[in-house]
């Protein structure tokens, strides 16, 4: 049961063929034999995991109307608060921490039935692009144990991918629900910035950070689209409009004469060759069932990555001001006499990893009189040329596409000592985020050169969002025709785990 | 190529209330002059006349209704607190000694 759809398991849910209890219980299982292997969970919550499901199995006995998704084991992103659950945002600063409210997300989750299994692996505060910057350890690829499962919701796409659990939440402030579902070939979306609430979200970067799903299918990742997202009064910035129709975008997948663009700066040099031959045969793909491929120039995107790693670590320096040893969480030094802001210091060395010093060292930079202009100020009127090249582009095409990264996998510590490097795999992710626009990403199929996920990105308008349900719905049936079943259905078996 | 100074990263850190060891300052600000390279790219265009985005959203304020709603409780509110004192928050010493 572990190895199907969540709408096949609803199905199975609903025609009382299986328990929430039990289907829970097999993914604890899994969970048991391989992630000591993979690392996706920082937190298993066996307990309130199986209490949940046990309450939706008593209002299914009972009669009551379910929600389509009730009853269905999820992974939740350690960045997003649960009460009483241990949440980390994968920090030493908030080892231990239980916080004492629900975030928006997981309170959706639970009114829907949704049964969460535990708290997912990351890079700390959700800086960076592999999950190696976790204050926990590192998380493995399930398609190959010495490879990284991207990030920095690594944790989240590696429980999926593993089959841990059929769906996952992640976030993603410069591509980081895109990345890793492209590197652990899966689906993933960034849903339109202010979609989904942010309330209980730890801030990394507000005006980029967004929560949104993961699945293994077009239709299942639009199923838990539909539960997450919606109005909330908690967040300032949340959208108050109905959320788009995605699981009837995700049903239909008809691209018949719909007009994609491809994106000129988002391919071609430092883009690894299997990726890229992965995209063209999507593009071809898509051509055949009646789309119209256009190609689209947005000039200003060669600045995109300098312009979010000035915008991104300036607003960490900020947010992460609220790390001050005073309230909640880590708290060093605080013996003979010491000062609260020697404490702070302490503290702040002691639960802060290398990536998130260095973020905030450089948002301090960027941020000091005298620079000011020259950074964080260049960067926001870049951030203005991104939005308007979208703005061009989408008026010639209704959605857009790339490759999702420029590479597939890289080895666990390849990249690690060399920031600049890991940052690099951002680049074609980043836009969507600085424009506060949506994206997905699905697997394209292996690269040639190493058997592992390429991912093919596609990116619509704010609020847009079920175009690309309407496309990935497309582009994976005439993938999966083509393979016999999804991508994910060829992963290695992991030892511990049957198949 | 920009440098950054292990003094001048020194001061940042200080601002940013983070205690750095010695290798950390040293690390730090060597990494720094590639990454202020690669973000200096901003500065390649005339952006003159190019207005700021700081946010992807037109925001205004939003203002609730003035009605008492329930609140966390003060033990809940403490739950994560280092160390308390009279169902306050107890802090190290602000102010210098006397």
């Amino acid at each position: 049961m572990i190895f199907k759809t969540a709408v096949e398991m609803a199905d199975a849910l609903a025609k009382k063929e299986v328990s929430s209890v039990e289907l829970t219980q097999s993914h604890l299982d899994r969970i048991a034999a391989v992630d000591g292997d993979v690392k996706a969970f920082l937190h298993v919550d066996s307990e309130g995991a199986l209490a949940q499901a046990a309450a939706v199995d008593g209002d299914r006995a009972a009669g009551k109307k379910v929600s389509p998704l009730a009853g269905i084991p999820l992974a939740l992103k350690d960045v997003l608060a649960q009460k009483g659950v241990p949440t980390t945002a994968g920090s030493k600063i908030l080892q231990g921490w239980k916080p004492p409210y629900d975030s928006t997300v997981v309170s959706k989750l639970k009114d829907a039935g949704v049964v969460i299994l535990g708290k997912t692996n990351m890079d700390e505060f959700a800086m960076g692009s592999s999950t190696e910057n976790s204050g926990y350890g590192p998380t493995f690829n399930p398609w190959d144990l010495t490879r990284t499962p991207g990030g920095s919701s690594g944790g989240s796409a590696a429980a999926v991918s593993a089959f841990e659990a059929p769906l996952a939440i992640g976030s993603d402030t410069g591509g980081s629900i895109r990345q890793p579902a492209a590197l652990t070939g899966i689906v993933g979306v960034r849903p339109t910035y202010g979609a989904v609430s942010r309330y209980g979200l730890i801030a990394y970067s507000s005006s980029l950070d967004q929560a949104g799903p993961f699945g293994r299918t077009v239709l299942d990742t639009a199923m838990l689209h539909e539960v997450m997202a919606g109005y909330d009064s908690h967040d300032a910035t949340s959208i108050n409009a109905p959320v788009p129709a995605v699981v009837a975008a995700a049903k239909s997948g008809d691209v018949k004469g719909m007009k994609i663009g491809v994106i000129k700066q988002l391919q071609g040099e430092g883009y690894q060759k299997g990726v890229q031959t992965r995209f063209t045969e999507s593009l071809d793909l898509l051509a055949s069932l009646g789309a119209e491929i256009v190609e689209v120039d947005c000039p200003s995107f060669e600045f995109a990555l300098a312009a979010y790693y000035l915008i991104a670590p300036s607003e960490c320096s900020s947010n992460l001001a609220r790390f001050d040893a005073m309230r909640y969480g880590l708290r060093t030094g605080d013996e003979g006499g010491a000062s609260a802001e020697a404490v702070m210091a302490a503290t702040r060395d002691a639960g802060f990893g290398r990536e998130v010093k260095r973020r905030i060292i450089i948002g301090t930079y960027a941020l000091s009189s005298g620079y000011y202009d020259a950074y964080y100020g260049s960067a926001q009127k870049i951030r203005t040329l991104i939005i308007q090249d979208y703005a061009k582009a989408f008026a010639a095409a209704d959605v857009l596409v790339s490759p999702t990264a420029p590479t597939t996998a890289y080895k666990i510590g390849e990249k690690v000592d060399d920031p600049m490097a890991m940052y690099l795999g951002d680049v074609a992710t980043i836009p969507v985020n600085l424009a506060g626009i949506c994206g997905m990403s699905l697997p394209a199929g292996l690269a040639d050169e190493d058997n592992l996920p390429v991912g093919f990105q596609i990116m619509a308008p704010a609020m847009q969002d079920q175009r690309l349900y309407q496309a990935g719905a497309a582009l994976e049936a005439a993938l999966s025709s083509k393979w016999g079943g999804t991508l994910i259905t060829k992963a290695p078996a992991l030892a511990g785990g049957t198949r | 190529m920009s440098t950054l100074s292990r003094d001048e990263v020194a001061k940042l850190a200080a601002l940013a209330r983070i205690e750095m060891t010695e290798s950390e300052l040293v690390e730090l600000s060597s990494q720094f002059g590639t990454i202020l390279d690669a973000v200096a790219r901003v500065q390649e265009l005339n952006l003159d006349g190019v207005k700021a985005t700081s946010h992807p959203q037109p925001l205004e304020n939003i203002a609730r209704p003035d009605v008492v709603q329930a609140s966390l409780s003060p033990a809940d509110a403490l739950s994560g607190a280092p160390a308390q004192e009279d169902q306050r928050f107890r802090v190290p010493q602000i102010l210098g000694e006397e």
